[in-house]
């Protein structure tokens, strides 16, 4: 028994070394946000210092963080809703009115993720150009939705196939509607499902940088591109930077955390449950 | 059996008008943009010029072939998914395999190592630029002076690996939140009896645990795959692809082609390479996924 136990403190520490170490780039950020510029360039580093909160209110006083922030709320929570829209009847069909090509379909889906989006960035930069829909949210909202879609699908289609089908035949058998069986009876039972879904996907379109970076340029920028224009060298603002990210990671971490176990499902598209 | 009864008749109501949308949105994602490409990349055509479109069939690509500037991409973009992946793949197991043991304070270590995988790639990068690896204000700078090796210009001296290293520790977390609960799921019992067999720790990770965790590791790797092939962000903010072409993989050359150059065709054949080249590495790992899972049976 007390071998077990030595060995347990063994584990932990090598496990909590590996923890610390993979954290502390986010930390380090974190403690940065908090130093006076001048305190966050200094050498050797400093790790006790007079914490300050001026860097936050500095960039939540600037008006244009506030409308990158607006930006990245409305891309992830725009394309999410569509993504979902679109990908609960399907997967309800997909689930409960499954066909010889069901499964196919299913694939085919998962192989448009095959795609690189940087093979189909010039046409999709022209027809959006032409579209009127560069540097628009409306754009990114689109873009974004269609890329997740796949995965909304695979996610909602393995959680509703866990629903029983007596259930829903029972409602059937009370005479209910396509509709009202979708909207009455599978969706209030698959609340804690299609809530996780819509987080990974809030997620991924919160952190989404290729179409953000190369599509928009002013009006529409997320924070992911507002956070890139501080890349310039002329200046070092590393305080401000980090209050900055600190803001806009927070949201996602904390998602992330509370989700991680149920979004496995629709990052491993099924193989993990 | 009243069941057979009930849906039959259910299943002549047709359901296919609530998969069309995602379906025709999918096929329009996928055919329209793809032929565009292929089509572009066949015309000589800058937006600089745009009342100059001449059908130039294959020049595009003999231009692009033969320029030095593709390889080098094409090289970069092959170093950096073949060594991210191989990086993420072995640690992501190490580390599931540590938090899959039972020690104190393990769910905190797990919200620890998967808390990169959330952090936005221009935030990542920047971190990592900045704050660790500037050569004169950088955390890491400051260890190498203190340790008497003088200052690392990382992103001049070794700009692939210092993203290497970035991407790296965004995605490995991506291999840990997919394996952990993989190796989870691993029936207790057969740990047990391999271990009454007097299976030590490495023969049960060779032939329990690694065999068991093929398919998810697949998952990781084609996921990984087409993410890295499209890297971009985190080239954008630290080393903008150079010095030179060092750290310049094919979604920045084609970036670079497109939206700095306005080359409409040869960013287009540079496309058509990519998704040639996504295609290849997906079909040439299946395969070999294929094989193993068999293998293991």
């Amino acid at each position: 028994m007390r071998s077990e136990g030595r060995l347990n403190w063994g584990r932990a520490l090598i496990g909590w070394t590996v923890a610390l170490g993979m954290f502390f780039p986010v930390f380090w950020m974190f403690l940065t946000s908090f130093k006076t510029e001048i305190t966050a360039v200094a050498t050797p580093p400093a790790v006790f210092f007079h914490p300050t909160l001026r860097n936050y209110s500095a960039v939540l006083e600037r008006a244009d963080y506030l409308a990158f922030a607006k930006n990245s709320i409305a891309v992830s929570v725009g394309s999410t809703l569509l993504a979902l829209a679109l990908a609960i009847p399907a997967a309800y069909s997909m689930a409960f009115y499954p066909t010889r090509r069901t499964r196919d379909i299913l694939l085919w889906m998962l192989s448009t993720k095959m795609l690189p989006a940087v093979g189909v960035l010039v046409p999709i930069y022209l027809l959006w150009r032409d579209l009127g829909l560069l540097d628009t949210v409306f754009g990114l909202i689109l873009i974004d939705g269609i890329s997740v879609l796949p995965i909304v699908i695979w996610m909602l289609f393995s959680y509703f196939r866990e629903v029983p089908a007596v259930i829903l035949e029972a409602s059937r058998l009370d005479g209910a509607r396509q509709a009202e069986e979708l909207f009455h009876v599978l969706l209030p039972l698959c609340t804690p499902g299609i809530a996780s879904t819509a987080l990974l996907s809030i997620i991924l379109c919160w952190n989404e940088s290729f179409w953000s970076l190369n599509l928009t340029t002013v009006k529409a920028a997320t924070l992911t591109a507002f956070t890139a224009s501080f890349s310039s060298p002329e200046g070092l603002f590393w305080a401000k930077l980090s209050a900055a990210s600190t803001l806009s990671i927070a949201p996602i971490l904390i998602f992330g955390w509370i989700s991680q176990r149920q979004m496995v499902r629709g990052l491993s598209f099924g193989a993990v449950k | 059996m009243t069941g057979a009864i009930v849906t039959k008749p259910i299943r002549r109501t047709h359901s296919g008008w609530l998969l069309a949308p995602s379906v025709g949105l999918l096929l329009l994602w996928m055919v329209v943009p793809l032929a565009m490409t292929l089509w572009f990349s066949a015309e000589q055509y800058n937006l600089l010029d745009p009342g100059k479109k001449v059908f130039v069939a294959f020049s595009n690509y003999v231009d692009l072939l033969t320029h030095r500037a593709l390889w080098i991409a094409m090289g970069n973009t092959l170093f950096l998914v073949g060594l991210v992946l191989g990086i993420t793949l072995v640690l992501g197991t190490l580390y599931s395999l540590l938090l899959d043991l039972d020690f104190p304070g393990r769910n905190i270590c797990r919200l620890l190592v998967i808390a990169p995988f959330f952090v936005m790639p221009t935030v990542s990068a920047l971190i990592w630029k900045n704050m660790l690896m500037n050569p004169v204000f950088g955390l890491f700078a400051w260890i190498t002076r203190s340790l008497g090796f003088g200052t690392i210009e990382f992103f001049s001296r070794a700009p692939l690996l210092s993203i290497v290293v970035i991407v790296a520790w965004e995605w490995t977390p991506f291999a840990v939140l997919i394996l952990l609960p993989a190796l989870q799921s691993l029936n207790p019992e057969q740990v047990e009896a391999a271990r009454l067999d007097g299976a030590g720790r490495v023969a049960l990770f060779r032939h329990i645990q690694l065999p068991h965790l093929l398919r998810p590791m697949a998952v990781v790797a084609m996921i990984e795959i087409i993410f890295f092939l499209s890297l971009f962000a985190e080239i954008y903010v630290t080393t903008g692809g150079g010095p030179g072409l060092d750290s310049t993989n094919l979604a920045y050359l084609i970036f670079r082609d497109a939206l700095l150059g306005w080359d409409v065709g040869r960013a287009s054949a540079g496309g058509v390479v990519a998704i040639v080249l996504a295609n290849i590495v997906c079909i040439f790992l299946m395969r070999i996924v294929g094989r193993n899972l068999e293998d293991s049976k």
